[in-house]
This record gives C-alpha cells, structure tokens and sequence, in this order.
C-alpha cells in the first residue's frame, strides 16, 4: 500500500490561515489502514483546526468527507455538489489523491494534510517498510525477492559495497544490509550463481510521468480521448 | 600519448607503492602542493580522493590537475553518489584530454555521513557499471548508450576491494566480477586483519584472478591508540583485530605513531613477498608529512623509472 505520514498540525494551521469553511477528505484505503488520512485522522485534524481556530479568535467552520478512493473518478463524484460550499480543501489521501481532487475541482485550492511516504508493507498494526521505489525495471528474480534499489542505501545492484558492518547498512546498525540478505537467501536457495553475471546499468523509467494502457484497452482510451 | 607510470611500473613486474591525497576543503592549492612535496618520488602513483566521507572538497579532477603540475601522477577517484552517466562521461573525457590516465571507480561513502546529508543521492550506476563504462569507452570507443566517441579516452582502470566486510565468502566473487567489467587493478581497503587477507588473496590466486588484475594491498599506518580505536568501532567495513590494539597501546604514548609506522613496515614487508600481490597502497591519513619516512622503512625506495 501507499504509506503517508501526517503533516505536523501547525505546517497544515498555516496553510489555512486564510481559509473560513474548510472541508477534510480522507481516503478510505492506503493512507486509512496506515493510521495517516482515514475518516478517524480527518476527525482528529478537525478537532484540532476547530480548537486552535478559536483560541486565536478567528473560528473556522470545518466540513468532513471520507471517499474509499481519491485515485477513482467514480468515488470523487461523491463529493460533486459539496465541496462548492467551501472556500479551501484539505486532502488526506496520498499525493495521488490529492492530486486527482485538485484536478476535479480546480476552482478551489487544496492542501495536502498528509506527506506521502512510500510504497510499503504492514509490519504491525503503526509499523510500515518501505519495499519498492517504483522503477519501473522489476529485477526482484534476480536478487531472491529483496529490492536493493529500494533496500540498499546506494540502490545498488552489485553489491554489497564495503561498508556492510555485520550484516547490517553503513548507515544504520538497525538497517540490515540488503546484499547480505540476497547473498544469504540466494545461497540457501543454490542460486548464487544469478548475482555472480553483472547486472548492467538500469533503464531508469521512473524519469518521467508515466501511463499505463493494459494490452486490450488501447482502443477505449482513444474513444475516451474523443 | 603519455602512458600510466602506474601501468608501466606493474607491467614490468615492479611491486607497486601508490599513495593518496585529499583534496583540501576549498581552492587552496598551497595546500595540495605543501602535501605533494611529501609524495613526489616517493610513489608510483597517488590516489586523488572524490569528496570522500561525503565532504565537499575541491573536485578531484581539479586537484588531479594540481598534482600532475606538482609532479605526481594522479589515480582520479570518481564516486558514483554525486553525478549521473552524463557527468561522468563527460569529466572522464575531459580528465583524459588533460592527461589523467588512471581512474579508480567507488561507489562512494553514502552521502548521510557528510555535510550535506539532505542531498539526494544518485547512484544512477553503481561502482561495477561505472568500471564497465569507462572500459567500454577505452576498447570500444563507445559512450554507455552505443554512441561513438571522438578520440576516446584510455584510462588504466581501478577497482576497490575490501576483503573484511561481510559476507567474506563472496567477496573474491565480487572481485571476479570487477575484473570481468574490466578493472585492470585492485586496490584494497584498509588492511589490518592479515590473516583474513592471507586467505583472500588465496582464493583469488585459487581462481586464477591475480593473473588477470594486479592487486595492491591497503595499508594504512595507526597515528595513535585513538586513532586505531577510532577505526575498529567508528569506521563502517573496517576490521582491526585486538592484537594490532594491544601493540599500539603496549608502547609508550610517545612512540605510539612509530609503532603504527613499524606495523605498516612489516605488513609491506609480507606483501612484497606475497603471492597474487602486486604493490601496496598506502593510505597515510592527513599524514602525508611521514610518507617518505616510511618509504624509506618500507625499503620500497628508489621508486623505479620505466
């Protein structure tokens, strides 16, 4: 899922400094199972915008809205006719989300109440890890399933380098290293033999906005591009 | 054309002695010639450090300038955490049109233990394509992406190696695969642990590398207690056993420097003789002052003229 991290309460207090109906839209999956922006942080910012507001004597009147999605057209709709009832939004979803209501509605500014984070797993109820940056050039088959460009520092891909310290990363004694997590699962699996071949240099994808059309769905994009 | 001083040394069969050189944090080039004056004559070869520790300092092509003006032959550094496969093409062209004829390639030290830890890092190649590239720019004439180069440059490459990180058993694998991108030379991090350097320098004659790659051996001469304690908690990758500790702190703090000096002398003195070994390079740190001092303990002088 997509993993986001709330924004400290008084970077989002400034960004509505000039703002007197505010509406909060949480997202109803990644950034809600990950504690970030679900319906209960959009209460929970509220709260906070409602109380500060009035202690400095300028009340701010404060609307709430949670989609399942924000990345889908057919739950921003729901908002269609409500958000025309305020002067400013505060978007909780991911960047991706944020982004997507902007678009719809471009006559109202919106606020990011969220920082998205990364691409990550659920370690625990609070505790999540990032696992893939997205490049576009998956080469998990190589590496037994551990991402280095994502879980070595150096996004290496002959690794390790020589700071590895015990198994663990030059940066951080409680970050293993990646290459000695592929060198050991590779080994007990007898599959060294895929990291000894050089890997050569990545064709980075992830350098510019990127689309994707699945095979068979070329045609509907054209017909909707009309 | 001139050709690699370093190159010709090893070629002829001379047991190499490289030194290093940091470049100074700012454009104070009294301070790389104060330095210089130290290695001249002194080694075949000295180590133009690229931003090292993720400190910004004078470039290292630019400090490689002032050397070769100061009369060393500079091994230009290049890291592959501060510029992309544009940049470093394109400072290796212009590093071989000003006569820099060795390149050692790194990945280099991540860039959260410097100065700038906010900086983005770009590791667009990692330090094995970054040995491929500049070899296929010298055999092939080609830049990375197929392009032909217009009178290309033909560095004697270097390649890093360090034998005491973890997991040892594929280290002498990742030397195998350096030498297959195509590092003509190996020069090792900071050896203090022999016996486990004893063994891969074994391995790699076992496999037949050291007839492909002439590896020179790091040593680096413990200024201080502090300093060899420094190294053993402090330095990621770096292995320094207990006994080296126990004879620095077994001399009086006086002569704890000599004694460092006198364990680089004994461990040049193994390599010379060691099978697989092709010279020694030494990493005096900001203590370049005492460079000729154990050249001429190491007996490695005069430094022969080919």
């Amino acid at each position: 899922m997509i993993v986001a991290e709330r924004k400290p309460f008084q970077e989002i207090k400034d960004m509505l400094k000039d703002a007197k109906k505010v509406l909060t839209v949480g997202c109803g999956t990644c950034v809600a199972v990950c504690l970030a922006g679900g319906s209960k942080e959009v209460g929970v910012l509220n709260a906070e915008l409602k109380i500060a507001r009035k202690l400095e004597g300028k009340p701010i009147e404060l609307g709430a809205a949670t989609v399942e999605r924000q990345c889908d057209r057919e739950f921003l709709a729901e908002l269609d006719g409500v958000i025309d009832r305020y002067d400013a939004v505060v978007s909780m979803a991911c960047g991706v989300g944020i982004q997507f209501l902007a678009e719809r509605y471009p006559q109202i500014p919106v606020f990011p109440g969220v920082n998205t984070t990364f691409m990550g797993a659920n370690q625990d109820v609070g505790w999540y890890e990032e696992r893939c940056r997205g490049c576009g050039t998956c080469f998990l088959g190589i590496t037994g399933g551990i991402c280095p460009v994502t879980m070595c520092a150096k996004g290496l891909q002959n690794g390790p380098c020589g700071g590895t310290n015990n198994g663990s990363c030059e940066i951080n004694q409680d970050q293993p290293c990646a290459w000695q997590a592929i060198y050991e699962r590779l080994a007990k699996q007898g599959r060294l033999a895929s990291i000894m071949a050089i890997c050569p240099p990545t064709d980075w994808r992830n350098q510019i906005p990127r689309t994707i059309v699945q095979p068979g769905y070329a045609k509907r994009k054209q017909l909707l591009a009309k | 054309m001139t050709e690699s001083n370093l190159k010709k040394i090893l070629d002829a069969g001379h047991f190499a002695f490289t030194g290093e050189l940091g470049p100074p944090r700012g454009a104070n080039v009294a301070a790389i010639m104060e330095k210089a004056k130290f290695l001249v004559g002194n080694v075949d070869s000295v180590n133009i450090t690229d931003n090292q520790t993720a400190m910004v300092r004078m470039s290292s092509w630019g400090a490689s300038l002032i050397a070769m003006q100061a009369g060393l032959e500079p091994n230009y550094q290049m890291v592959c955490r501060d510029r992309n496969r544009l940049a470093m093409q394109a400072d290796i062209l212009g590093a071989w049109a000003h006569g820099i004829r060795n390149m050692l390639c790194l990945s280099g030290d991540h860039q959260q233990f410097g100065d700038h830890p906010q900086s983005k890092g770009v590791f667009d190649i990692d330090s094995m394509q970054l040995i491929g590239m500049v070899r296929k720019m010298r055999d092939e004439g080609k830049f990375l992406s197929g392009g032909d180069i217009d009178d290309s440059p033909k560095m004697f490459i270097g390649a890093a190696a360090n034998p005491f990180a973890e997991p040892f058993d594929w280290r002498v694998h990742r030397l195998a695969k350096k030498i297959q991108a195509g590092a003509d030379f190996v020069q090792t991090q900071c050896i203090f642990n022999m016996d486990k350097m004893r063994r891969w320098v074994q391995q790699a004659n076992d496999m037949g590398l050291t007839e492909k790659v002439y590896i020179l051996a790091g040593v680096t001469p413990m200024k201080s207690l502090g300093m060899a304690r420094y190294m053993k908690l402090k330095v990621p990758g770096m292995d320094v056993p207990d006994d080296i500790i126990d004879r620095i702190k077994g001399v009086d703090k006086k002569k704890q420097a000599d004694e460092g000096i006198r364990i680089a002398c004994e461990q040049i003195q193994e390599f010379k003789e060691m099978k697989g070994v092709a010279g020694v390079h030494l990493m005096a740190i900001e203590w370049e002052h005492r460079v000729p001092e154990i050249a001429e303990r190491a007996k490695v002088l005069p430094r022969p003229k080919v």
